[in-house]
């Protein structure tokens, strides 16, 4: 059971996600920063699964917390590798400039 | 009560870390507020009674995550003042959005009760008492030993997506080059060759091989040492 009542988890939940979206919106063109975000949201997430989990008393959710947790730092190791290729190959991490492709 | 000061005092500092990070002019400071913050969800964690997960996010999220983005952010030699720009002009809409979502969330939470047989649905009930990292342990390797080799599968996926995205390719590594290969003209060719002669015949196919050297007489000079 929870020492504190659970909706203040997730109210702390929805600002952080809120501040993911945000961050999102607000560094465009950084995609550092947006992958930065995305940890936020993620985290987020985790915090909400965590708060059920022991608000009902059921270790599922920790499970799950788990889980995403694995993709969340998978995602990390990915985006970070395009973003250095990327760097690399065209001297900038502007989101704005990745689009050589359109016709 | 001292989990209750304990609880504000630890999401105060995760939701200032957390605006921190976004509105940051330094990426270096986001990644350091972003540790701060991944800190700050840990302690949450320790809180709402989840100790293996709180310990998990420190080792997993500053342990390797924010340094993997320390390391990126200080390797590449980005002009961060030039991305910076349109940070005002997204910021109304940006704004808006979050707003949006923010009230919407609030009516979910609001509108929002357990079932009444909540507790009698519930998959893996804690024990009063139990260790909660013995817990975890006991259902993830019998329960969902799937989603754990799942883990490990994504972990294994990303690993080597991540080493064949930034592999460069050196001049001197040796790689098979197959239009190479077919082009080649000369060097092989096809012959017809008399049935059971290619192998057993020297001079069909192979260049006869010169017989080895025979090896050098020891010239004996008297039996003097020199």
């Amino acid at each position: 059971m929870l020492a504190i009542g659970l909706s203040h988890y997730l109210t702390v939940g929805a600002i952080l996600f809120v501040l993911g979206i945000l961050g999102i919106f607000l560094n465009r063109k950084n995609i550092i920063v947006i992958l930065m975000s995305v940890e936020l949201i993620l985290l987020s997430v985790n915090l909400n699964l965590v708060a059920f989990s022991a608000q009902l008393g059921d270790l599922t959710g920790q499970i799950f917390a788990m889980l995403i947790l694995t993709v969340a730092a998978a995602e990390a190791a990915i985006g970070l590798a395009i973003v250095v290729i990327h760097f690399r190959n065209r001297g900038t991490i502007e989101v704005d400039d990745v689009s050589t492709l359109r016709g | 009560m001292i989990a209750a000061i304990a609880f504000y005092l630890f999401a105060a500092v995760l939701i200032a870390s957390a605006v921190m990070v976004v509105t940051s002019r330094n990426p270096v400071h986001s990644v350091l507020f972003l540790i701060l913050a991944f800190f700050n969800a840990a302690a949450l964690f320790l809180l709402a009674g989840a100790e293996f997960l709180a310990m998990i996010l420190v080792i997993v999220y500053v342990g390797a995550v924010a340094v993997l983005f320390l390391f990126v952010v200080m390797m590449l030699d980005v002009d961060f003042s030039a991305v910076r720009e349109g940070f005002q002009r997204y910021a109304p809409i940006g704004g808006a959005v979050g707003l949006v979502l923010f009230a919407e969330l609030i009516f979910v939470f609001g509108s929002w009760t357990f079932a009444d047989d909540a507790a009698g649905l519930r998959l893996n009930p804690m024990m009063p008492g139990a260790d909660n990292t013995r817990e975890i342990g006991r259902i993830l390797y019998t329960d969902y030993v799937w989603l754990f080799q799942l883990s490990g599968l994504i972990l294994l996926v990303a690993m080597i997506g991540a080493i064949v995205l930034t592999l460069r390719n050196k001049p001197v590594a040796k790689r098979q080059d197959i239009g190479k290969q077919v082009s080649r003209m000369g060097s092989v060719n096809l012959r017809q060759v008399r049935s059971g002669a290619g192998l057993a015949e020297l001079g069909i196919e192979r260049p006869p091989v010169d017989a080895p050297p025979a090896p050098k007489q020891v010239e004996h000079h008297g039996g003097g040492h020199h």
